[in-house]
């Protein structure tokens, strides 16, 4: 390891290098619940050149790498593995560029993603994806991951604006993959292999981004349900009436008391289920279907429609949903999100099942997530020093996944399998399609250096 | 308050490290090294309670780097109580020793064990003080080198020391002040430490704007401080007896409200309570303390503030508002002061950037960490100049201070004012118009 701290020093200098217990221990876990491990050494590159200069003299001493953004995954993709090196990409935070031409943005990894949608604010052009921490994470993690976020049900995930990538391969070399043309069917999709990849394939070095011209309107509506299933037959109707809203997010009755504990925003505490209702578009359009969308909810059981006057009491009103997950965190010491995702016609048979389910292992759930496209964050309110009760929540959660995989969902739409959902992915491939997954990572890494145990074991 | 970081393994607990702190961490923000963010340092602290870490230097000097300035306490959803945990493990580090040198240990006794325990030993140096600065014998020094004597950092800092008064707080407001009869409310006036030394005034302009508003208002001559710097630089024993002193002095159940004019007091004023919460003779006081406890501008609004009849000034004034940490994020007093400026007749406000960003100033942070402080406190004028404010109200003294210097140095005319002042002018010319 020393011979390694000494060629990091060399590459990056000696104040980017971190190897001190103290130094090391914030770096030892993400956003996940229970997953810790302490890296051997930290790194900060702040070019292409210094991440492939890095990468070689890992593989060479044999040391396995994990890469880490911002650190708010909530899978543990980007916690360490023992005796690791982490190589963090916060200081490569440039907006290289926007071209309001050809609606593209180029940055580098560490950039914010909120950052990235404001870089495109100003030339009146738009980047869709907004995860819960949009704030705070990285496009380079967003794109390892495939995050999603609140606007999926409309205009997608991460993946539907990636154009092109420059990519560190596990040897060290620098491959640009995909370009700005709109069209290209030239060779395999390259850059795809690594998107959602969760570093275990390359390094992100440089992201090229689609953008979309920004929506002149928006409407925000939070709608108050008695019974849940009144929301989820909002939503489908909705749906069924060939309206497709930016945000339909529900949260349930947990939920709603610890935001509104936090945000102090007069969120009704006595009702069931909220839904965040949001359209954007031609300010025509979106009067139109807010109206029809407020029509909808209320003959399928809303008892209240609050609608937000102006810009400020929309992003009240959604950074109520952000803040969800969080939030949570405020009734028990440890929360536990899942990320399960049902075709959307099954989501009130699920969004039942998961509170059936707590109940029956005597457990506390909040229940909140992306109703319009099926994707849950049943989140378990628990406390991991507490080992007898660690054992329901896992049994609880083994059920969820069973059921989740019975309704043909899947167990990650959008917080990828990491280590957290690791034990469950052969559930859901056959033993062919997890074959080809390791068969793709041995050609790659070969000596299995990148991020290693991560999705799956090789 | 806890005394070791062990006894708070539960509010530790309670952080899940979804990093909704990082952005609005200004230490995070200038080094973007997880040890410099909220999540970080307790993750550290974690270590410490769970003895995975032997504290060392490199703790000891992290947890001086934070500001304290709480913005990640109003950031965090999961509600993780910040503040107690970084005044444990700063008492942690002084229990343990880990930044002991005898110079520090010196200036740390004076200043902590007998200045800020004794109100009129803290009088009386700021009476020589003021003699040596009236005299220009502080010029004669500097121009000597005879400052060369002090500490590097106190060296730096020495031209920078606030005028002291030439009236402190006693002088200019009698013990009890009524206008009305009968008064509406009853109130005690705490006229703090700087605040009584540099800025008596602005407590004289606080009891006028309390009159105005029909309080009978009580001064106690001689006040000790509340105790904050204590708690804030890892002393609780100290700031717990300071909190005794301060009870018995202005006995909760005899006030409808305890007033005071500092953001940074009033943060650790209104928790007296869990800080004497294992006084059996207090704990019960001092939770009657905290629920009178209000800043002055909360009080105002709270009780339907009279909006002046008058101008503070003939001038029509633009003046921009930057939050005190501990007004904003340890009291969540955001919108008061705002709107108090707004009902003043004559007052246009426009907005400031980052209005919450701390200003470097953090109690004696622009002491301990000046190139810090200094950066902080750039970015801030900045923000102000691009106002293009006549005047920044803030409402803290250390926030007036770290920003009247740095506007001056940056050769800007933007004038520092505090709500109140611009409250009390405008009522003491009422009867003019």
């Amino acid at each position: 390891m020393n011979a390694l701290l000494d060629d990091l020093r060399q590459h990056c200098g000696a104040d980017r290098v971190l190897s001190e217990a103290t130094d090391l221990i914030p770096y030892s876990f993400d956003g996940t619940a229970e997953l810790r491990q302490m890296p051997a050494a930290v790194v900060f590159p702040r070019s292409t050149a210094e991440v492939a200069a890095c990468v070689k003299s890992a593989v060479h001493h044999g040391v396995p790498i994990v890469t880490r953004g911002a650190g708010t995954g909530l899978s543990g993709g980007s916690v360490p593995v023992p005796g690791c090196l982490v190589i963090c990409m916060v200081d490569l935070k440039a907006i290289l560029a926007v071209d309001p031409a050809i609606l593209t943005l180029r940055a580098q990894p560490g950039a914010i993603t909120a950052d990235i949608d404001a870089a495109a604010g100003k030339h009146g052009l738009f980047y869709p994806p907004d995860p819960g921490s949009m704030r705070v994470s990285t496009i380079g993690g967003n794109v390892a991951e495939n995050s999603g976020g609140l606007r999926g049900l409309k205009y997608g995930v991460t993946r539907d604006y990636v154009m092109g990538l420059e990519v560190v391969l596990p040897d060290g070399s620098i491959t640009r993959l995909g370009n700005a043309c709109v069209k290209d069917v030239a060779g395999y999709s390259m850059k795809d292999l690594f998107i959602g990849s969760e570093g275990t394939l390359g390094i992100i070095t440089e992201v090229l981004l689609k953008l979309l011209p920004r929506p002149a309107a928006r409407r925000t509506m939070l709608a108050s349900y008695d019974r849940m299933e009144d929301a989820a037959r909002t939503v489908s109707a909705i749906i069924a009436a060939k309206i497709i809203p930016c945000t339909l997010e529900f949260l349930d009755r947990m939920t709603i008391r610890c935001v509104e504990d936090f945000s102090k925003i007069g969120l009704p505490l006595d009702c069931e289920a909220l839904l965040l209702m949001e359209t954007d578009g031609h300010p025509a359009a979106v009067a139109d279907e807010a109206a029809e969308m407020e029509k909808i909810a209320l003959s399928h059981g809303a008892r209240d429609i609050r609608s937000a006057r102006d810009d400020a009491e929309a992003l009240t009103l959604s950074s109520a949903r952000r803040n969800a997950f969080t939030a949570l965190a405020r009734v028990r010491p440890t929360t536990i999100v899942e990320d399960v995702t049902v075709p959307r016609d099954k989501l009130a048979e699920m969004v039942a099942f998961i509170a059936e389910t707590a109940a029956a292992h005597r457990l506390q759930v909040g229940t909140f997530g992306h109703m319009g496209d099926g994707n849950l964050h049943p989140t378990f309110l628990t406390d991991e020093r507490d080992t007898e009760e660690m054992g329901r929540v896992h049994l609880a959660l083994d059920a969820i996944v069973d059921k989740t995989l019975a309704l043909g969902g899947t167990i990650t739409g959008e917080h990828g399998v990491g280590l957290a959902k690791k034990a469950w992915l052969p559930r859901q491939f056959d033993p062919a399609s997890l074959d080809l997954m390791r068969t793709i990572k041995r050609s790659l890494d070969p000596a299995n250096l990148l991020n290693p145990g991560k999705i799956f074991d090789c | 308050m806890a005394d070791t970081l062990d006894e708070l393994r539960d509010t530790l607990q309670q952080c899940i490290h979804c990093g909704l702190c990082l952005p609005v961490c200004p230490t995070y923000e200038l080094t973007r090294r997880e040890r410099s963010s909220p999540r970080g340092r307790i993750s550290l602290m974690k270590a410490v309670a769970a003895r995975e870490l032997e504290p060392g230097e490199i703790f000891a000097k992290e947890m001086g780097d934070c500001l304290g300035c709480l913005a990640c306490q109003t950031a965090c959803p999961a509600g993780v109580d910040y503040a107690s945990l970084i005044e444990t493990a700063r008492a942690e580090v002084e229990t343990r020793g880990l930044n002991d040198s005898p110079s520090r240990s010196f200036w740390r006794w004076l200043a902590l064990e007998q200045l800020f325990m004794n109100p009129r030993a803290l009088r009386l140096a700021g009476r020589m003080l003021r003699l040596y600065q009236k005299s220009g014998l502080d010029r004669a020094a500097r121009r000597l080198g005879v400052t060369r004597l002090l500490p590097k950092s106190l060296r730096d800092l020495e031209p920078q020391t606030p005028r002291i008064t030439a009236a402190f707080s006693n002088e200019l407001i009698e013990p009890c002040e009524t206008s009305t009869s009968p008064p509406k409310h009853r109130v005690a006036l705490l006229t703090g430490c700087v605040q009584d030394l540099v800025f008596s005034d602005i407590n004289r302009d606080t009891a006028d704007v309390l009159l105005a508003n029909g309080c009978e208002v009580h001064t106690p001559p001689l006040q000790p401080c509340c105790g904050s710097l204590h708690a804030h630089n890892g002393a609780p024993e100290l700031a717990r007896e300071l909190a005794r002193r301060l009870i018995d002095l202005l006995p909760p159940e005899r006030f409808d409200a305890i007033i005071s004019n500092s953001g940074g007091c009033g943060s650790h004023l209104r928790h007296y309570g869990k800080l004497l919460a294992g006084d059996p003779a207090y704990a019960a006081r001092a939770r009657l303390w905290d629920s009178k406890l209000r800043d002055i501008h909360e009080w105002l609004i709270e009780t339907g503030c009279r909006p002046p009849l008058a101008a503070p000034q003939d001038a029509p004034l633009t003046v921009t508002y930057h939050d005190s940490c501990h007004l904003a994020h340890g009291q969540k007093v955001v919108r008061q002061p705002r709107e108090l400026l707004d009902g003043i007749p004559g007052v246009t406000t426009v907005s400031l950037p980052e209005a919450s960003w701390c200003c470097g100033s953090a109690g004696i942070y622009n002491i301990t960490r000046p190139e810090t402080s200094a950066a902080l406190m750039e970015r801030k004028v900045g923000h102000v100049i691009g106002t293009s404010a006549s005047h920044l109200a803030t409402a803290n003294p250390g926030c007036h201070l770290q920003l009247a210097r740095g506007l001056a140095d940056a050769g800007s005319p933007v004038e520092l004012i505090q709500p109140v002042t611009l409250l009390a002018r405008a009522y003491r010319r009422e009867s003019l118009t």
